[in-house]
């Protein structure tokens, strides 16, 4: 059992305990930090598997900007604490059963389609990883360079907006 | 990227790099009227280079994008669209004590976001395209905060664009899966070389979803709930706006990618269409009868005119009538434009301020029985607003009966003659509450107190010229229409 292999299982053992965390915690703070717990694993997963420019995003994108958006959210609500009971008591049995059909597939799928194999596909040298988003940053700024000033466009757009709708309302007057 | 890419979508950079500016000049300007006439000279300038581009053939950026007959004559339409939307907005924003500079850049902004659909050859271009148009209109619903049914518009609206965006993004990444390209051309060429193999009802799918996506857009039933709501919440020039420029947009994508990359789902996609059109020219004229507020009537109206326009996609797929149904859908938007334009400046001169209720209240005016006594008091506003209902209707001597004929015969040419009956039978039906008002402003008593205000009488003095004079002389415009073909690929 090669060092990446057991990285992996203690990687997987991480993952599923944050998500576990975050699902039965009652803090929503302390939900949320078990999500970007989550992230930042499967971020690994992602450089474990040769994709350094997809984990870089998941780092930035999910576990940096998105979860601070949530945080801020729900700190700004005082909403950490949820609710004791629940809204609807139908609901709990009603997601284990759906659990545990979605897990059935999954791992009837694995096992039918997918060969299982005790290593990890090969993630190639770090040069060619490099190399891909290399390709990526080239093709950005070449083949999709109108979308890529579109979107700053857009963003430009949302900021704009924000402000014309949030901006401390003149005097009325009337 | 090379100059000829950047001259390829030039009034497209102008109105862009115009908005910006706008927006840096806007904050030392102490009069909006001067923010106003700024922009509309952008406007003016970018319909013009539009207009220089009309006849030029040519794909820029790698083939994301595509100047064509077609993206030239949208980008005429789309710019005059935006200065009828500052013509309206002029004096109603002094008036409703929502002036704000902002309102002009991110008319411009929306304006570039509806050209750059026209242009789109690619479906990521048209995905950001639809943002960049949406975005825009969700803040202007807005706009009149903090009033509470435009900021209800605003929320509305952005949450089910928000939906329907994540319709066309997901429909967009299966068309991707099934053909390995966003490109429109490339899209054809994975079909035509025939490998699909079962990821050819991947593609249907996702073809379908783009379909619910901007049958949002454009207020098709069953996806048009939002509709009414956010017409009457938003500022009435913003709904003007709104109701021309985001519908045509809407259809001027759906109409691209249909008759550019789908026809060879014609099978699948025809029958839905044939069902959407019927139902939303139904839906929408049925309850539009029901409808005792101005906005919320004109807001089913325009439902019903989606579903018109619809009626042209079912002869997509047919190579002999593809010609003839993208012309008599364009044809159909100037129309619908010119004669929605007239109808809702009629109803802004109308308008008014509630002063019982305090500014935080909705406006005034806005009921159908308040145009009762029109025709005495401002004969030639009444004589105006008939000439748009009847126009609406599709009745002689205007350009409504013109744009209906062109896209009954498309439709029944197609050989969708059941389709024209509904689309005949629906008019009929639409008759009854656009005559409605007619009746009310001639035949009741009353006294309307009624707005004047130059640009506003310029705008609906010159829709109804426009909409009776052209309907004597449609063919200039419908040959306009008809050179205004798809790029073939």
């Amino acid at each position: 059992m090669d060092f990446t292999l057991l990285l992996f299982f203690l990687l997987a053992a991480t993952a599923v305990a944050t998500a576990l965390g975050l699902l039965l915690s009652r803090n929503a703070v302390y939900a949320a930090l078990f999500l970007v717990l989550n992230f930042a694993t499967v971020a690994v997963f992602y450089l474990l598997l040769g994709a350094p420019f997809v984990a870089m995003t998941q780092v930035t994108v999910y576990a940096g900007a998105i979860m601070v958006l949530f945080l801020f959210v729900i700190m700004l609500l005082g909403a950490e604490k949820l609710p004791k009971g629940e809204a609807l008591p139908w609901q709990r049995p009603l997601a284990i059963g759906a659990a545990v059909i979605l897990f059935a597939e999954a791992v009837y799928l694995l096992v039918q389609r997918v060969r299982l194999t005790a290593a990890l596909p090969d993630p190639g040298t770090w040069e060619n990883s490099m190399e891909s988003l290399r390709q990526m940053a080239g093709m950005l700024f070449t083949d999709y360079l109108l979308p890529f000033e579109v979107t700053s466009l857009l963003l430009l757009v949302a900021m704009i907006g924000a402000i014309v709708l949030t901006k401390g309302e003149r005097a009325v007057r009337s | 990227m090379t100059p000829s890419d950047l001259l390829s979508i030039l009034p497209l950079l102008v109105l862009v790099v115009w908005a910006c500016a706008l927006l840096l000049v806007d904050l030392w300007l102490k009069r909006k009227g001067v923010t106003a006439f700024l922009a509309a000279l952008g406007l003016a300038l970018t319909a013009g280079l539009a207009l220089a581009q009309a006849g030029e053939e040519t794909t820029a950026f790698g083939g994301m994008v595509a100047l064509d007959g077609f993206a030239s004559f949208l980008n005429v339409l789309f710019p005059l669209s935006g200065l009828l939307g500052i013509a309206v907005a002029y004096g109603y924003l002094k008036r409703m004590n929502i002036e704000r500079g902002e309102y002009y850049s991110l008319l411009l902004f929306s304006t570039a976001g509806m050209m750059l659909m026209a242009h789109a050859a690619d479906l990521v271009v048209v995905f950001l395209a639809l943002e960049f148009l949406s975005l825009p209109l969700y803040v202007l619903a807005a706009f009149a905060r903090p009033r509470l049914d435009s900021e209800e518009a605003g929320l509305k609206y952005f949450l089910l664009g928000a939906f329907a965006s994540a319709f066309v993004i997901y429909g967009i990444a299966l068309i991707y899966g099934a053909t390995g390209t966003t490109s429109l051309s490339g899209i054809v060429a994975a079909i035509e070389a025939g490998s699909l193999g079962t990821s050819g009802l991947l593609l249907t799918i996702g073809a379908a979803l783009f379909l619910v996506g901007f049958g949002f857009k454009v207020a098709a039933v069953p996806f048009h709930m939002w509709t009414p709501d956010v017409y009457h919440g938003a500022p009435t020039p913003v709904t003007a706006f709104m109701a021309v420029g985001a519908k045509a947009a809407g259809f001027a994508a759906l109409l691209r990618v249909f008759v550019t990359a789908f026809p060879a789902l014609d099978a699948d996609l025809t029958p839905v269409v044939w069902v959407l059109a019927a139902l939303t020219m139904f839906v929408g004229n049925v309850v539009a009868i029901a409808q005792t507020n101005i906005k919320r009537m004109l807001a089913y109206s325009s439902i019903a005119h989606a579903g018109y326009i619809l009626m042209a996609f079912v002869a997509f797929g047919n190579p002999a009538t593809r010609a003839d149904a993208v012309a008599s859908a364009l044809f159909y938007l100037v129309t619908y434009a010119l004669t929605s334009y007239g109808a809702w400046a009629a109803v802004i001169a109308l308008e008014k301020q509630d002063p019982s209720a305090g500014s935080g209240q909705a406006a005034s005016g806005l009921e159908i029985n308040d145009f009762a006594g029109l025709g005495r008091r401002r004969p030639a506003l009444a004589a105006a607003m008939t000439v748009f209902m009847l126009s609406l209707t599709g009745m002689p001597p205007t350009l409504g009966l013109v744009g209906k004929f062109y896209l009954f015969r498309t439709v029944i040419e197609a050989g969708q003659v059941w389709l024209a009956v509904i689309g005949v039978l629906t008019s009929l039906i639409s008759a009854y509450y656009y005559l409605r008002v007619v009746v009310v402003m001639y035949m009741r008593e009353g006294a309307p107190e009624t707005t004047r205000e130059p640009w506003l009488d310029f705008t609906w003095a010159v829709s109804a010229l426009a909409t009776v004079i052209l309907s004597f002389l449609p063919m200039a415009l419908f040959a306009w229409a008809s050179a205004a073909g798809v790029m073939g690929f």
